[in-house]
């Protein structure tokens, strides 16, 4: 293990919502699991996110969104990264995601949607394999 | 005669004999009972736990001070708690209907859930907008839309509630607007406006101002509202979005009432006779899993607020001590696993509020895991407010668990740590201070990280989500909003500025900035920029301009 650089993580909120227990509370939690954890706080656009997410040049970006706008803000974080030739930074979602939207996430590049109840543990195994180092 | 028995010996003996023999053979199930707000608990409570206890300075009789028993001397032996659910998403008519819809089954006040634009002040057209249109709330952009979202309904009759606090000027203004248009004078309406911008920057995340102009704000509505419409509660002083956060009992009573302190404060600066206005703040907690811990919360509460107004600010009216509250159980209780448990978990905590004597409730359905409830889970929700209140009896005693060693012995704790966190937050210099230096914002997430620990280690069981797990089909029947909402509203707003008086706007927007750049009340000028059709984006735009905008650091 020695030498070996940390896994760099994004936890961003996009969109309006200020619900930001989960955010918060996975970050302290993916930390602890000896990560390098950025958040942005509340309120931000997904071009913010894809912009931050290639100047802190994280491994993975984990959004997290409360008020039912995932369906247009979880994709357009995925275009935004595209767009900056940073496609290949995978991102993950939870929150309040009704069952039947998480294939069109997935479709439109989304790699994992965790629901209220995923603990952190799950997370961290989720995230360490889909880092590819 | 025999001697009466000594409690003290009495209990020794016990322990000695009865109990050890017990232990012995079978150990309990952990070495210490804790509450959710770490407050150890005992075995079995005695009278010794009470021992010196003054029952006329602790308890006294309801409707007295310090209300530690309630606001009112006959509590719901009088009349019911308001049945009052939180909702409202799409548009006005879509709201509309709903508001008919629970009006029509037995429901007694209403409670208006706006979109994130609306109540971050921006319109539907706004870029920042998107995809947020007519979630988790109804979309409002100018009074039209207030217009039909109560088309029908007499607010001379019924008492409303709106979860709005960066623009609860604006949305106060559309209010009385519409009442207006009914012929419904402003000193005959009822309700109340969240108005409380603190805990947006703690937990809940719908500021726009930076905190010193947004107390300005709330304190304009304090007058406003003093001289014109004397029966609206002008503030909720809230612990709930912050127990949704991931505080503990204790820290929602202290968080909560050290706001309601800056509150009084400001108000008083702003020149205000404190029993002027404080019989108008209202306040809104959380009702959480621990049964017994959430109802002495909430006398603890009652009873250390009463003390504050008294004490600290030196208050002559009873009812300016009255610590009146509205509940709602507790969102961050809901699992999406095995959803119908979640109906036993909201009508547990609704009882406990019931137990703890609110004045008005709001129990959340069982599908708000996965979505805005469907009209059918809404159903159940207030159906459960009603049986408690219609079957179990629990409404036909004042106060029916006083006196209980161990529920006194908690109000008690609950009380004595608040006060604790509050005489801290005091030597901060207050809540605005220990806000911006994020003292709340910490503890909470402590309090939620080791909540989500405790859960992982197995330490708290929470049935359906770490033991007692099923193989289970996820819930599909859930509420979705049409993505057509947002283009219907944004054609609305559209048309309804070709039809307005454009240059009234402008000169109403015009008065409203003097009056927000120098001292005046800004209540009076919103309202005639509401009625010109005014709208939501437009309104805060001129106050963003003037106040600035407040950026989390």
């Amino acid at each position: 293990m020695k030498g070996e650089r940390k896994i760099r993580v994004l936890v961003a909120k996009p969109g309006l919502d200020g619900h930001d227990r989960g955010a918060k509370v996975i970050s302290r939690g993916l930390r602890d699991a000896g990560m390098e954890v950025i958040y942005t706080g509340i309120r931000q656009t997904p071009e913010q996110i894809a912009a931050t997410a290639v100047q802190e040049g994280v491994d993975v970006v984990g959004l997290s969104c409360l008020s039912g706008a995932h369906n247009h803000l979880f994709p357009r974080v995925v275009e935004a990264l595209n767009e900056k030739k940073a496609g290949d930074i995978p991102v993950f979602g939870g929150g309040i995601i009704p069952v039947d939207d998480i294939p069109g996430l997935k479709k439109a590049g989304i790699r994992e949607i965790f629901q209220p109840g995923t603990t952190i543990r799950d997370i961290v195994q989720f995230i360490e394999k889909i880092v590819q180092r | 005669m025999k001697a009466r028995k000594d409690p003290k010996g009495e209990l020794k003996r016990w322990e000695e004999t009865i109990l050890t023999k017990v232990l012995d053979r079978f150990p309990e199930r952990r070495e210490t009972f804790k509450t959710t707000s770490d407050i150890e608990l005992k075995r079995v409570y005695t009278p010794l736990d009470l021992e010196g206890s003054d029952y006329f300075a602790q308890l006294g009789f309801p409707g007295e001070y310090p209300f530690t028993r309630g606001v009112q001397p006959t509590m719901y032996r009088g009349r019911f708690w308001t049945m009052r659910q939180y909702a409202g998403f799409a548009t006005g008519e879509e709201t509309n209907k709903r508001y008919r819809y629970l009006l029509d089954h037995g429901q007694t006040g209403l409670s208006m859930a706006f979109d994130l634009p609306t109540q971050i002040g921006y319109d539907s057209d706004h870029p920042l907008s998107v995809g947020e249109v007519g979630k988790v709330g109804v979309a409002i952009d100018t009074l039209a839309d207030m217009e039909t979202v109560f088309e029908g309904i007499p607010l001379e009759k019924v008492s409303s509630s709106m979860t709005i606090n960066s623009t609860a000027a604006i949305l106060l203004a559309m209010y009385i607007a519409v009442a207006e248009q009914q012929g419904v004078k402003p000193e005959s309406l009822r309700g109340t406006v969240q108005n409380e911008i603190l805990k947006e920057y703690v937990a809940r995340g719908t500021y726009i101002f930076p905190p010193q102009e947004s107390m300005r704000i709330v304190t304009d509505i304090f007058a406003f509202c003093k001289d014109h419409v004397p029966q609206w509660n002008t503030i909720s002083i809230s612990g709930y979005h912050m127990r949704e956060a991931g505080c503990t009992a204790v820290q929602e009573v202290a968080f909560t009432l050290a706001d309601g302190i800056a509150y009084v404060e400001a108000a008083i600066a702003a020149g205000m006779d404190v029993d002027s206005f404080a019989s108008r703040l209202s306040f809104f907690f959380g009702c959480h899993n621990d049964f017994l811990e959430e109802i002495a919360k909430f006398r603890a509460a009652r009873r250390l607020w009463a003390r504050i107004m008294r004490e600290r600010f030196g208050a002559k009216m009873d009812a300016s001590c009255m610590l009146r509250f509205h509940t709602q159980t507790a969102g961050c209780t809901l699992i999406p696993q095995q959803p119908d448990n979640n109906i036993i978990r909201v009508t547990l905590q609704a009882l406990s509020a019931v137990l703890g004597g609110t004045q008005s409730l709001h129990t959340n359905s069982r599908d708000e895991a996965y979505a805005t409830p469907t009209q059918d889970s809404v159903t159940i929700a207030l159906r459960t407010q009603q049986v408690i209140a219609n079957e179990t009896g629990v409404t036909d005693i004042v106060d029916p668990l006083a006196g209980s060693y161990a529920i006194e012995t908690l109000t008690d704790e609950i009380e004595a740590k608040a006060l604790e966190y509050i005489e801290k937050i005091d030597s901060m210099g207050g809540a605005v201070k220990a806000i911006e230096s994020g003292f709340m914002q910490n503890e909470i997430l402590n309090s939620a990280y080791a909540y989500q620990k405790a859960i992982e280690d197995k330490d708290l069981i929470i049935v359906g989500l770490n033991e007692f797990v099923a193989e289970e089909e996820p819930l599909r029947d859930i509420l979705k909003i049409d993505p057509e909402v947002e283009r219907y509203q944004k054609e609305k707003l559209a048309r309804i500025k070709k039809e307005r008086d454009s240059r009234q706007v402008k000169r109403d927007l015009e008065t409203l900035r003097e009056a927000a750049e120098g001292d005046g009340n800004i209540v009076p000028p919103v309202l005639d920029a509401v009625k010109a059709y005014a709208t939501v984006g437009e309104i805060s735009d001129v106050l963003r301009d003037v106040f600035g905008e407040y950026r989390e650091s």
